[in-house]
C-alpha cells in the first residue's frame, strides 16, 4: 500500500497519509462547512460513522457521499458546498 | 439492474465487537460465514482503525481470532432494505449492489451517540465524542488543538485521554453527572476491580485536565465555525476558547434495520431471549443494539449469538454467568449517568433540532407526537431519518419514533429496484 494519496478539495491538490478517510482530509484542508442546510447554515461532521449525513460531499461526482465512511483514493475530486 | 447474488448460512451485520465475536463463535461449526459492514474496516466504533494496532489485549485477541477464523468481511456495505420472510438483504456499496440470502441473520447494528440541542451545536467542528474521536482515528491530526469534551458517562474519560496521547490539549471534561452519583459509582465498582483499575489510569493519564462534574455546555460561539464554548456550573458562567467541541449525552441502540426486518424492540434495544433470539425466528441480535452496556457484555452477546444461531446452544449456555456480571455493570453504567432535567432547558425557540430539515425548537414544542412532529415540521423526514433528532424528541418531549419502512438508508434507485 502506498504510504500517502493526493486528492483534489474544491480545486486544491492535497496529500494524505493512505488510509485517511476523505472527512478528515476535508478537515485537514482547513474547511469546516462540508454542506450547506436547508437555511444556508455551513455544516460539518457530527456521528463520523454514517449516522447524521452532515459530511455529505460530492466526490468524483457523486452528490450525497458520506465523506466520514469513505477512504481517499489517488486523484479523487472532492467538492464541499 | 440485476443485482449480484450471494449466500450465507450465517450473515452477521456490523463487524464491530458483537458482530466480530458473533461471526467467530459461528465459523466454529463450519457454517458458511459473511460479515458487512459500512465503514471500510472491520473493528466498529470502539475497536475503529485498530486491526493493525489494538489498543488493548482484548482487541488484538479478537481481531486475530477474527482474521483466523475464515469469515468473508464484506466492507463498505450499507444494508438498504431486506425481507425476513425470504431470508434476504438488499445491500448497496459504492459502485454496485448485492441481494444476500441466509440461513439466519444475525444483527450486531451497535448503538449510536445522542445528542442534545443548545444554541450553536449545528456549528460545525461542533462534534460528538465518539464522532470527533472517529474522525481522528480516520487521519484528523489534533496535536495542539484545544478540544472540550462535555456530556455523560465513561466516555469522555476515554476520549479526552485518547485526544491528549494524539497531542491534543483538553482543558475541561465537563460531565453532567453530579459528584455525589460518581462517588457512588465508584462504590459500586468495587464489585468490578478491573474496571476501577481502568478508571484510576485514566486519570492518571488525565492529570492536568479538570474534570468538572454537574457540569454542561450552555452555547456553541463562532462566525463560520466553532470558536468558544459557554460553560455553566451551578452559578457559575464562564467562556472557554476551542477548535472543536466534543459532546454527547449517552447512547442510543441502533434498532431500525430489526425493525424493518419485522423483530420487536423499544427505546432501550431490540428485544431478545438469553439465547439472542430475536420475536423473528431466523434473526438474532447482539450487541448494543440490544441494550448499550459496553464492550464486554457485547462481546458475550455476540458469542451467545453465534453459537445459538448454528445449534451450538450448550456452548452458548456456558456464557450466562459471565453475562450477568457484565449486565449488572451496565445498570451501575445506566443510573449513574442519567440525564438531568436541567438538560432539557438548554434549546431556545430558535434552535435547531432537526439538523437534516432545520426545524426549530419553537415549531416542535406545541407538537403531540412524533407522527405529528413529521407531518407538519417535516422534523425526521430529512437523510438521517430521525437518527438524530428521534432521541432528542424522546428525551426532550417523550416522543417515540414509530415503525421503520424501507429503505432503511437512503438509497440509488437501481439499488431498489430489481
Amino acid at each position: 500500500m502506498p504510504e500517502s494519496v493526493a486528492v483534489w478539495i474544491d480545486g486544491m491538490p492535497l496529500r494524505v497519509a493512505a488510509g485517511t478517510t476523505v472527512a478528515a482530509a476535508i478537515l485537514i484542508a482547513g474547511q469546516a462547512a462540508f454542506r450547506r442546510s436547508v437555511s444556508g447554515e455551513g455544516r460539518g461532521p457530527i456521528c463520523g460513522m454514517g449516522i447524521c449525513f452532515e459530511c455529505r460531499v460530492s466526490i468524483d461526482d457523486r452528490e450525497h457521499s458520506r465523506s466520514c465512511q469513505i477512504v481517499c483514493r489517488d486523484g479523487m475530486r472532492i467538492r464541499t458546498r | 439492474m440485476s443485482h449480484e447474488r450471494s449466500f450465507a448460512d450465517i450473515l452477521v451485520s456490523g463487524a464491530g465487537p458483537a458482530g466480530m465475536a458473533s461471526a467467530v463463535r459461528a465459523r466454529e461449526s463450519g457454517a458458511k460465514v459473511v460479515v458487512l459492514d459500512d465503514n471500510p474496516r472491520p473493528g466498529g466504533q470502539i475497536w475503529r482503525n485498530e486491526q493493525l494496532h489494538p489498543s488493548s489485549h482484548q482487541a488484538s485477541v479478537w481481531f486475530r481470532k477474527f482474521s483466523a477464523s475464515g469469515v468473508e468481511v464484506i466492507a463498505g456495505a450499507r444494508i438498504v432494505d431486506g425481507d425476513a420472510k425470504r431470508r434476504s438483504l438488499i445491500v448497496e456499496m459504492e459502485d454496485r449492489a448485492l441481494k444476500i440470502e441466509y440461513r439466519k441473520l444475525i444483527l450486531a447494528t451497535g448503538a449510536r451517540e445522542r445528542f442534545l440541542p443548545f444554541p450553536g451545536w449545528t456549528l460545525p467542528n461542533a462534534m460528538g465524542v465518539g464522532g470527533l474521536q472517529a474522525l481522528v482515528k480516520s487521519g484528523l491530526p489534533v496535536a495542539q488543538k484545544r478540544i472540550i469534551v462535555a456530556g455523560t458517562g465513561p466516555l469522555l474519560l476515554a476520549a479526552a485521554a485518547y485526544f491528549r496521547r494524539q497531542g491534543a490539549i483538553v482543558p475541561i471534561i465537563a460531565e453532567q453527572a453530579s459528584s455525589i452519583r460518581l462517588a457512588r459509582f465508584m462504590l459500586r465498582l468495587l464489585r468490578h476491580p478491573a474496571k476501577l483499575f481502568q478508571a484510576a489510569a485514566l486519570r492518571f493519564c488525565l492529570r492536568g485536565t479538570r474534570y468538572l462534574t454537574s457540569c454542561r455546555v450552555e452555547a456553541a460561539n463562532g462566525n463560520t465555525r466553532l470558536e468558544s464554548v459557554r460553560l455553566r456550573r451551578g452559578d457559575q458562567l464562564w467562556q472557554e476558547d476551542c477548535d472543536y467541541l466534543a459532546i454527547a449525552y449517552g447512547f442510543r441502540p441502533n434498532v431500525e434495520l430489526a425493525v424493518l426486518l419485522g423483530c420487536q424492540a423499544d427505546a432501550f434495544g431490540v428485544r431478545v431471549d438469553r439465547f439472542q433470539q430475536s420475536s423473528q425466528e431466523d434473526i438474532y441480535c447482539a450487541g448494543e443494539c440490544t441494550g448499550v452496556g459496553g464492550v464486554e457484555l457485547s462481546i458475550l452477546k455476540g458469542e451467545i449469538a453465534g453459537y445459538a444461531a448454528t445449534g451450538q446452544t450448550d456452548l452458548a449456555a456456558r456464557l450466562f454467568g459471565a453475562l450477568r456480571k457484565a449486565r449488572h455493570f451496565a445498570a451501575v453504567l445506566e443510573s449513574t449517568f442519567i440525564l438531568g432535567t436541567a438538560l432539557k432547558n438548554l434549546a431556545l425557540p430558535d434552535t435547531i433540532v432537526c439538523r437534516c430539515e432545520d426545524v426549530t425548537w419553537q415549531r416542535l414544542q406545541s407538537m403531540e407526537s412524533w407522527r405529528s412532529a413529521k407531518l407538519y415540521t417535516r422534523c425526521g423526514m430529512g437523510p438521517c431519518q430521525g437518527r438524530v433528532c428521534g432521541p432528542i424528541l424522546e428525551f426532550l418531549l417523550g416522543f417515540h419514533p414509530e415503525g421503520v419502512r424501507p429503505p432503511a438508508f437512503p438509497a440509488a434507485l437501481e439499488t431498489l429496484v430489481e
